[in-house]
């Protein structure tokens, strides 16, 4: 089961790093730290009528945290508050054994970690700091 | 007296039980000893019952096995009496005893040291603490291969110092604290001396007469004990002066309604019923302990974690954080591995059924000295064998094909 965590998919995910970096002028940045083993991400959000127009990540972390900011890199923009709070709570869903099909093709990736628990935290410290962002950016 | 590794193991069930388990993680945990599991069946089964309250024969026996406990762990001290061993839940609970009880009788102003390598247990009640009394905290820098930077002690541990609180060794560097000129600068201040010796215990017996320390705390369950209980030790004149931290059952002298007189240690520190059967365990291991050959044990346990620096030593993007050479440390190696997370090293070593540990090892404030988020850490027992060293040494092999 461990060497099936890190298939091929999880791996490429993780090196596109897709939306690292800062932005110049975030309406909203959020930091998530892992009190467990010390990872930090940061997200810097735009808004454009409450939803995400731009948003860049860094990642202080392994690689399935560097994998899930990655897939919210790619896919995030368009999102509001409700759906970044609703799109956690499908993570955590899909890690807990839901059979549901994720919002994000990339998201079944993550379905091997799902035995290990102390593991999900570096899954969904991403999708944390996210809706931490916006609903930092919504509230100014 | 000889030694044998493979002789060692039998003593410690659950490795009868994982035959392919490689064991590496000592320093969270070590595993339980034979003696230690037959002292709670024993306990458990023949004498159970509540301590220091009952007058039948049942109570007596409870009585009797849980102050020999406290000669056992006073012995392994080599501590002037029993009454100087109070039992705990753990080193955490320990410090934090000490943080309350020592800790309340400081004013605004007065000052703590610490060092950078401590364990959070042995930093985040001190920073508590400084929140209700308003008492500074000053740290002892780390030098770049991890050891106490003690160059400018006399700076660091000023008159104003009441308590300097150290590590005995570090959980993540393996590095022993030279205490003597630590102990020197703290007596000078008339500062009280607090080591934490969660790491120590457990790689031979400690002798607090020598080290001329205040207090020492420590857990069970890293001593091959069962979990749950851990020792503080105070020199008599230093828990006498101490008031009581948690009140309850056990540690009184006279309940009015009005107001209470407290026993003398070490019960004033022991309110509620105390872990029995996990104290009994404790006392058991150490006494089995300590009848250990730990001079061939070292040479053991150096040899293994010398093989295991020679051999990472090679591996490319390979970054210690720790002294390299074996002298004053302890078989405990942490170390980074470049683009490779610790969390997922560790991930692949578990499927060479390698237990090893990923992370910051609750030590922040040294990651941060050291530039890193965390590390991986292998720390080793005398049960360990070259053949355990060898498949971590695989495993990082085959983690760096993976990941990379």
């Amino acid at each position: 089961m461990n060497e099936d965590l890190y298939q091929q998919a999880i791996l490429d995910l993780a090196k596109s790093a897709d939306g690292a970096g800062r932005l110049a002028a975030p309406d909203g940045t959020a930091q998530g730290d892992s009190p467990l083993c010390g990872d930090r991400v940061r997200m810097d959000v735009k808004l454009d009528g409450g939803r995400i127009a731009a948003l860049a990540h860094e990642v202080k972390g392994c690689l399935l945290c560097r994998a899930a900011a990655a897939a919210i890199g790619r896919h995030a923009a368009g999102l509001d508050a409700a759906q970044a709070a609703e799109l956690r709570a499908e993570v955590a869903a899909l890690l807990s054994g839901a059979d549901a099909a994720p919002a994000w093709p990339e998201l079944k990736c993550f379905e091997p970690v799902r035995p290990h628990r102390n593991r999900h935290g570096c899954v969904l410290l991403p999708f944390d700091t996210l809706r931490d962002a916006i609903e930092k950016a919504a509230g100014r | 007296m000889k030694f044998s590794a493979h002789e060692w193991r039998g003593h410690f069930p659950l490795l009868a039980n994982h035959p392919r388990l490689h064991y590496l993680d000592n320093a969270a945990t070590g595993q339980l000893c034979a003696a230690a599991f037959d002292a709670v069946t024993h306990h458990e089964l023949t004498q159970r019952a509540n301590v220091l309250r009952g007058t039948y024969k049942l109570a007596e026996a409870a009585d009797a096995a849980y102050e020999q406990a406290r000669r056992q762990a006073a012995a392994y001290l080599n501590a002037a009496s029993a009454d100087e061993v109070v039992f705990t839940s753990g080193t955490t609970a320990a410090i934090n005893l000490v943080a309350h009880a020592f800790g309340d009788t400081l004013q605004a102003g007065d000052e703590v040291v610490l060092s950078l390598a401590e364990h959070h247990s042995n930093l985040v009640p001190w920073q508590m603490l400084r929140g209700r009394r308003g008492v500074a905290l000053r740290f002892i820098r780390l030098a770049d291969d991890g050891r106490l930077d003690l160059a400018r002690l006399d700076e660091i541990v000023t008159p104003r110092c009441r308590l300097v609180a150290v590590t005995h060794a570090s959980n993540v560097t393996g590095a022993v604290s030279d205490l003597v000129p630590i102990v020197a600068a703290a007596r000078a201040a008339g500062a009280r001396v607090l080591v934490d010796g969660a790491q120590m215990v457990q790689h031979g017996p400690v002798d607090v007469a020598a080290l001329d320390a205040d207090f020492y705390a420590f857990s069970g369950h890293k001593a091959f004990a069962p979990n749950g209980v851990g020792v503080l030790w105070g020199r008599a004149e230093a828990l006498a002066a101490l008031p009581p931290f948690l009140g309850g059952g056990g540690m009184i002298g006279r309940v009015t309604a009005e107001e209470t007189t407290y026993a003398a240690p070490p019960r004033r520190f022991e309110a509620g019923t105390p872990p029995i059967a996990q104290a009994v365990a404790l006392g058991a291991a150490l006494d089995w302990l300590r009848a250990q050959p730990w001079e061939a044990m070292r040479a053991h346990t150096t040899h293994l974690a010398q093989r295991l620096l020679d051999g990472l030593a090679v591996l490319p993007g390979l970054t210690f954080l720790g002294p390299r050479e074996m002298t004053e440390r302890l078989p405990i190696v942490a170390f980074n591995l470049a683009g490779i997370h610790p969390h997922d090293a560790c991930q692949v070593l578990d499927a060479h059924h390698v237990a090893v540990r990923g992370g910051h090892h609750c030590a922040q404030p040294l990651m941060d000295r050291f530039g890193v988020e965390g590390a991986v850490r292998a720390s080793l027992a005398p049960y360990n064998t070259e053949a355990d060293v060898d498949a971590l040494l695989e495993g990082l092999k085959d983690a760096q094909r993976k990941l990379k």
